[in-house]
C-alpha cells in the first residue's frame, strides 16, 4: 500500500513533511514542500513529473545521498535524516540498491567485479562473494557475460549488470533513476521485465523515477510530483501485468 | 588485499599515462641513485677514514714537501703509535685518460698502517723484496687486465722518464667504499731516481693510541715543527679527506639542489596526473560512495594508486641505478668509490613514496570531499 497523505503507519518507508530548498545565486528554489509518503514492503512505485519537479531530488533524499531542509525519512525503523555522513554511508550499504540512468558501471572492471563491489564492504569470504555474485548475475540473465567488460556489453546488458550490482547485497529497497532513459524500447522492456520480476518473485521494494508513461505503467502505483508534493495518479492491483 | 585488483584496474585504465608516470619516477630515481653514487665517490673517503689516523702535510700546501727526518721526531710525540709516509707520483700509463693514483710508499710501515686493505703475506714479501715491485688495487688490476708478474711502464710527469714496475701484489678492500684503484711502489726507489728534492716526503700518516686525544696530539705535532722552514698542518684523516673534497666545490649542495629540482618537478607531474585521473572518474567515485564506500576509503584508494605508481617507478629507477653501478666506474678511474649503498636505495624509496603521498594528497582530499549528489549531477 502506498499513501501520500501522511496517515500511514508501520510502512517500510515513511516520509513526513519533507522540505528541500536550494539556493541558486540569490534565488531560493523550494523543490519539495511538506511531502508525505508511505511505502510498504514489496511495493513498486513510479514517480513522474516534469523536469525540475524534484523527482531525482526525492530519490536522492530517500537514498540518503542528500539531506532534506526539513522533515523526516524513516526506513525500516531507522530515521535517516539526522544520521551523520559516515552512518549514512553504512546505512546505504545495507539498505539501498541504486540503479542509474547511465548505468555507472566501472569501465575497468568486469561484470563480475562490478557486481562484487558492494560485497567487498562486507565480511563475506571470497567463496561466499562468488556465490552471491553468480546468483545476482543469474537473476538478471547474464551468467554468460560474467567476465565481460562494460564496453563489451550492450546498453541493456549494462543496465542488467547495474541491477545485479544493486541487488547483490539484498538491500531493503531499490532506487531506480530513469533506468530505461538511455535504452531502446526492446532493451527498456527487458529491463522493466526484470524489475517487475524482482518485485513479483523476490519481493523487492522498488521506487523508480521515469518520464516514460509506458514504463510507469509497469509500477503498482504511479505518483506525480506537483508543486513539491506527491499526488497519486494511477494504481493497479498487485499482480496485474 | 581484496581491493588490490581494483587499484590495479584503475591504474591500467590509461596505460600510456600510467607507463609515462611510472617512467618519470623511474628516471628521477635513477638520477637520484646516480647523484648518490657521485656524492659517495667524492665523500666516500671521508666516511670510511680511520678515526685513529692523522695526516700531516706542509703548512703551505700539500704540494710542498716535508723532510724525512720528521718521521723520527713524530714517533717521539706522546700518543703517536706509528708513522708512515708517501709521495704523489702522477705518472701516465699509456694514455692520460688511463688515470689511477700512484704513490711512492714506505714499505716498512705502509701495510700495517692500512690493515683494511688486504694483501696476502706472500705477495707483500715479494713486493718488499723487489726494488721495482708494485702493489696495485684490484679495481685497477681488473681494469687493465694486470696479473702478478706483469711489467708495467709508467711515464713520469713532473719527474720525466719511463718507470718500469713489476706487479708483485694485488690488494683488496674489506668494505665496499675502500679505494682499490691505487698503485704503490717503493719510496726508496722513487727517492733514489728523482733528480731533485731527495729526502723529502709528500705527507705523513700517523696512527695515534687514542682517537679521543686527537685534538691534543694534533696541536703537539704542529707546535713541534712551528717556526721551522717546514711548518706542518695536521688533521684527522677524516678532516683531511673532507678538505680534499671541498676543493671540488660544495658537492653536497649541488647534488641536493639537482635532486630537489628533480623531485619537485616529479611532484608536479604526478600531482597533475592524479588530479586528471580523479577528475575523469568523478561519476565512478560518486557511485562508489552511493553504494556504501566511505569518504575515507575513497581517500585511501586515490593515495594507494599514487603510492603504487611511486613504488613501481621507484623500484625500477633504483634497479637501473644499481645495474648501472655494477657495470663499474664510467669515468675510468676518476671516481674510485662507485657503488650504490643500501642506504641510498632506502633513501630513494622513502623519497619516492613521500612524493607519491604528497602528489596524491590534493586529488585524494578533493575526492574524499566530493558530494554524491553534486557528482552524479555532473555525470
Amino acid at each position: 500500500m502506498v499513501r501520500v497523505d501522511g496517515n500511514g503507519n508501520s510502512s517500510l518507508i515513511q516520509v513526513r513533511g519533507l522540505d528541500k530548498k536550494y539556493q541558486r545565486g540569490s534565488e531560493e528554489i523550494h523543490v519539495l514542500q511538506g511531502l508525505n509518503l508511505d511505502v510498504e514492503k514489496g511495493e513498486f512505485v513510479a514517480f513522474m513529473g516534469p523536469s525540475g519537479s524534484g523527482k531525482t531530488t526525492l530519490l536522492n533524499l530517500l537514498g540518503g545521498v542528500d539531506v532534506p531542509t526539513a522533515g523526516s525519512i524513516t526506513v525500516a525503523g531507522d530515521e535517516i535524516t539526522h544520521m551523520s555522513r559516515s552512518k549514512l554511508t553504512n546505512w546505504r550499504a545495507r539498505h539501498v540498491g541504486f540503479v542509474f540512468q547511465v548505468f555507472n558501471l566501472i569501465p575497468v572492471l568486469t561484470a563480475y567485479q562490478n557486481v562484487e563491489l558492494p560485497l567487498l564492504l562486507t565480511k563475506l569470504s571470497k567463496a561466499e562473494r562468488k556465490k552471491h555474485v553468480e546468483t545476482a548475475l543469474a537473476v538478471v540473465g547474464l551468467t554468460d557475460r560474467i567476465h565481460h567488460y562494460p564496453r563489451q556489453l550492450s546498453g541493456g546488458q549494462e543496465q542488467r549488470v547495474a541491477i545485479a550490482r544493486a541487488i547483490v547485497s539484498d538491500p531493503t529497497f531499490l532506487l531506480c533513476d530513469e533506468p530505461t532513459g538511455d535504452l531502446d524500447r526492446k532493451s527498456a522492456d527487458e529491463v522493466m521485465n526484470l524489475i517487475q520480476r524482482l518485485v513479483a518473485e523476490y519481493g523487492k521494494t522498488v521506487l523508480m523515477v521515469t518520464h516514460d508513461p509506458l514504463v510507469a505503467k509497469r509500477a503498482h502505483t504511479t505518483l506525480h510530483l506537483e508543486k513539491g508534493a506527491l499526488v497519486e495518479a494511477a494504481r493497479k492491483e498487485v499482480g496485474a501485468s | 588485499m581484496k581491493f588490490l585488483p581494483f587499484i590495479f584496474a584503475n591504474l591500467f585504465r590509461k596505460k600510456i599515462r600510467t607507463v609515462l608516470t611510472v617512467g618519470s619516477f623511474a628516471v628521477a630515481l635513477f638520477l637520484f641513485g646516480l647523484l648518490f653514487v657521485v656524492r659517495g665517490a667524492f665523500t666516500g673517503g671521508v666516511d670510511i677514514a680511520g678515526a685513529d689516523r692523522l695526516v700531516t702535510i706542509n703548512r703551505t700546501s700539500i704540494i710542498q714537501p716535508l723532510p724525512l727526518s720528521y718521521r723520527d721526531r713524530l714517533l717521539k710525540i706522546p700518543g703517536v703509535k706509528q708513522v708512515t709516509f708517501a709521495n704523489w707520483f702522477g705518472g701516465v700509463y699509456q694514455d692520460e685518460r688511463n688515470f689511477f693514483p700512484q704513490f711512492a710508499v714506505d714499505t716498512d710501515t705502509m701495510h700495517q698502517m692500512f690493515p683494511e686493505l688486504v694483501i696476502s703475506d706472500d705477495q707483500w714479501r715479494a713486493f718488499v723484496a723487489d726494488r721495482e715491485g708494485a702493489v696495485v688495487g684490484e679495481n685497477t688490476a681488473k681494469r687493465f687486465g694486470w696479473k702478478i708478474g706483469d711489467r708495467i711502464p709508467i711515464r713520469g710527469t713532473f719527474i720525466p722518464g719511463i718507470w718500469e714496475f713489476n706487479i708483485r701484489a694485488i690488494y683488496h678492500g674489506t668494505r665496499p667504499a675502500d679505494d682499490t684503484t691505487q698503485f704503490w711502489f717503493h719510496w726508496r726507489y722513487f727517492d733514489e731516481r728523482k733528480p731533485f728534492g731527495k729526502g723529502a716526503v709528500g705527507w705523513y700518516t700517523i696512527r695515534i693510541d687514542n682517537p679521543d686525544r686527537a685534538v691534543e696530539i694534533i696541536k703537539t705535532i704542529d707546535q713541534e715543527f712551528a717556526n721551522s722552514p717546514w711548518e706542518t698542518k695536521t688533521d684527522t684523516e677524516k678532516a683531511f679527506a673532507a678538505s680534499w673534497v671541498k676543493q671540488f666545490g660544495n658537492i653536497q649542495f649541488l647534488i641536493l639542489t639537482i635532486g630537489g629540482v628533480v623531485f619537485f618537478t616529479l611532484l608536479l607531474v604526478t600531482g597533475n596526473t592524479m588530479a586528471i585521473a580523479v577528475r575523469e572518474r568523478i561519476g565512478e567515485l560518486a557511485v562508489l560512495k552511493a553504494i556504501g564506500y566511505s569518504d575515507g576509503f575513497v581517500l585511501r584508494l586515490i593515495l594507494a594508486e599514487s603510492l603504487m605508481v611511486a613504488a613501481v617507478g621507484g623500484v625500477l629507477g633504483m634497479l637501473l641505478a644499481k645495474l648501472f653501478t655494477l657495470a663499474g666506474d664510467p669515468t675510468r678511474g676518476l671516481l674510485p668509490f662507485f657503488y650504490l649503498p643500501a642506504s641510498a636505495i632506502v633513501a630513494g624509496m622513502v623519497t619516492a613514496l613521500a612524493v607519491g603521498i604528497i602528489a596524491g594528497m590534493l586529488p585524494a582530499v578533493s575526492a574524499m570531499r566530493l558530494r554524491v549528489v553534486d557528482a552524479l549531477r555532473r555525470v
